[in-house]
């Protein structure tokens, strides 16, 4: 069953269309991710789920009732925001006790209930102060109680690790994680950050200029990626994009680009999407971790195409290394664990992984 | 120990010169602070000094000497005896009709102040742009220009002549710079704090009453000294619309000097002005370091 189904929803501010046609769905106890650069469209789609933005076009519907024009209080839904928005003036319990007492929900009813979600959350120490005297972290967590006091058909989070620092977002990501699974609430996380998205949900909608351009799984994101932009925003570094064209070498179909010097690098195709390809002339995507140093154990393997390039830079950075690699005039990036780590200046043997390179139309920028 | 000791001989004669400029400029501040402030000062204490000074003392002496005499019977006199074109009340009766002009005035115009930036900063509404504008307009409106219409206005009423007549001005005339306060300040509190409410199923009265108001009073406080320090001294209304025993105390004043009298009691019209002047004063000393504080003050974040 679908807790939550989008149909064309649009959504302009004057003439500026902040949304363009827009389809979405949630299964119930599906924790989905809307990720997309600032400006993208997903906290604006978010508060139309909400409520907080009306509808200008489109449906929206929370479980099988179309809430277009349902208050958001009727809505059943519980949200956290970005910035808290903790009530000042009040202490965490009667921050959580709110909400409660505005839908009239027994005092008995309302003590038991946040004992029980302070007990999930472990804020019971911090019942009776004022949100300005906790931490960052603390005020995430009551934030979240907020939230789980009501038992809603929806979570609504909008970017809430944005504001803690990396080492808490990475704990308080485990966090939501492990409590999505506890409690099996469908949940959907607007967030800007590739990672979270990744690791969070069950689905992802890649947002970009207010439309979704992918939705599916986190696997099928970051490996079939339906366009450059979903290729480019999903995965850090980016993967690389190689202007290339396709070529039939002695039967087996291969692409082509320049190297520098004069060479030519050409790469097997596999999978049959040379057949696929409307045009010879493609864009080449490879993800930096594809990119190995030529070894005895790799280089026989099926898909393996093997190459060299002249290292630039080179980046350390502990558990992984690095390198800006010349390919022609352009500059690729290559992660390579640090005991196959290269050297500035080297020209290092390459093993491309082919059978996980992506290859996309040059007009549509779609995946082939 | 001399190579230790020649340069602390140089950076001792450094800081000297550095430190006597600075006594000078500390000097020269000083003393324009208190020229200033004596400027401000010295009116008053020789209102208070006539207060307690005898009459016919201040008429050998002048109106600015040292007392010779102290005598509590112009406060006495001013507030409860001396005679006003023929009514010999003191001034006791326009106090209280300004207390009773004030008070209500200023607590309806602050709450509708409020509740209007409230509702311009916090649900606007296509056209709450022009409409807040417009509000501010009566900002820099000169209080003269609303005088026909308002005559216009109390007669239709039934208000004229009455404090009540000056409460309804008091609180219109006052609610352009209650809304340009508390709007200003609402503008800060995130909006984010009315959308959790929101959801949370509180609508626009308890928004207001259980949010927004808890985290006011840093504006309430200033809109409150503004508006009742403004209304207690505004005098232009009072004398235009009302008369005799309707008069707040600072129109009541002016007749005090147009007595027309044999001679002028200044003994009692120090005691008058220093009644008149009581509450405004009062108001600021206690709640003075709250105004700059609240003025200089941003949103709860």
């Amino acid at each position: 069953m679908a807790s939550l189904t989008i149909r064309n929803l649009r959504k302009s501010f004057g003439v500026v269309e902040v949304l363009k046609g827009v389809d979405l769905e949630a299964n119930t106890g599906e924790f989905i991710a809307l990720v997309g650069p600032s400006g993208c469209g997903k906290s604006t789609l978010l508060a139309m789920i909400a409520g907080l933005e009306t509808v200008t076009s489109g449906e929206i519907y929370i479980g099988d009732r179309l809430v277009n024009s349902v208050q958001p209080k009727d809505r059943d839904i519980a949200m956290v925001f970005q910035s808290y928005a903790l009530y000042p003036t009040m202490t965490v319990k009667e921050n959580m006790a709110f909400g409660m007492e505005s839908r009239g929900v027994p005092r008995a009813e309302q003590e038991k209930t946040i004992a029980r979600v302070a007990a999930l959350l472990q804020i019971e120490p911090f019942l009776k102060r004022k949100p300005g005297q906790l931490s960052g972290g603390q005020r995430q967590r009551v934030a979240m109680g907020r939230a789980l006091v009501r038992d809603p058909e929806l979570f609504l989070f909008d970017e809430p690790l944005s504001n803690l620092d990396a080492k808490l977002r990475v704990d308080m990501r485990t966090e939501i994680k492990k409590l999505h699974q506890r409690i099996g609430k469908t949940t959907i996380y607007v967030t800007h950050d590739q990672v979270e998205a990744m690791t969070l949900a069950s689905r992802i909608a890649v947002m970009h200029q207010g439309e979704v351009q992918q939705f599916a799984d986190p696997d099928t994101v970051y490996n079939r990626p339906a366009n450059t932009f979903v290729a480019g925003f999903m995965g850090s570094p980016s993967m690389n994009f190689i202007d290339a064209e396709i070529t039939t070498s002695g039967g087996a179909p291969a692409v082509n680009f320049p190297l520098s010097g004069g060479g030519v690098a050409s790469l097997p195709l596999y999978n049959g999407v040379a057949d696929r390809a409307q045009s010879k002339k493609v864009i080449l995507g490879i993800r930096p971790e594809h990119l190995s140093r030529q070894s005895p154990n790799n280089t026989g393997r099926q898909g393996i195409a093997t190459m060299s390039a002249l290292v630039e830079v080179v980046e350390p950075t502990g558990a992984e290394t690095m390198a800006v690699l010349k390919f022609g005039d352009r500059e690729v990036v290559g992660r390579f664990s640090p005991d196959e780590a290269p050297k500035t200046g080297e020209n290092m043997p390459l093993a491309v992984d082919m059978t996980r390179a992506c290859l996309f139309d040059p007009a549509t920028t779609r995946l082939i | 120990m001399a190579e230790v000791a020649a340069p602390a001989a140089a950076f001792d004669r450094e800081a000297a010169v550095a430190s006597r400029r600075r006594l000078w400029t500390r000097v020269v501040i000083y003393g324009l602070l208190t020229v200033f402030s004596l400027i401000y000062i010295v009116p008053l204490i020789v209102v208070v000094m006539n207060s307690f000074r005898d009459q016919i003392e201040i008429a050998q002496n002048g109106l600015i000497a040292i007392p010779r005499s102290f005598r509590l019977d112009a406060w006495f006199q001013a507030w409860d005896t001396y005679c006003i074109a023929g009514t010999c009340e003191g001034m006791k009766r326009n106090f209280f009709n300004s207390l009773w002009m004030t008070i209500p005035a200023t607590i309806i115009s602050t709450l509708l102040g409020a509740l209007n930036g409230y509702v311009l900063s916090k649900w606007r509404f296509p056209g709450s742009e022009l409409l807040f504008t417009m509000v501010l307009l009566g900002v820099f409106m000169p209080g003269q220009i609303a005088l026909m219409p308002w005559a216009f206005i109390l007669g239709n009423l039934g208000l004229s002549n009455s404090v009540n007549g000056l409460v309804l001005i008091h609180v219109v005339q006052g609610l352009s710079f209650t809304t340009l306060f508390c709007r200003n300040y609402y503008v800060n509190v995130p909006d984010d704090l009315v959308k959790a409410a929101r959801i949370d199923g509180a609508g626009f009265w308890r928004i207001f009453y259980k949010i927004i108001l808890p985290i006011s009073p840093p504006i309430l406080i200033v809109t409150v000294i503004w508006q009742f320090t403004g209304i207690w001294n505004e005098y232009l209304f009072g004398v235009v619309f009302t008369s005799g025993a309707q008069q707040p105390i600072t129109s009541a004043l002016v007749a005090l000097t147009a007595g027309g009298q044999t001679a002028t009691a200044y003994d009692v019209m120090s005691a008058a002005v220093l009644i008149g002047a009581l509450p405004p004063l009062l108001v600021y000393f206690f709640g003075g370091k709250y105004f700059v504080r609240g003025l200089t003050q941003g949103a709860i974040k």
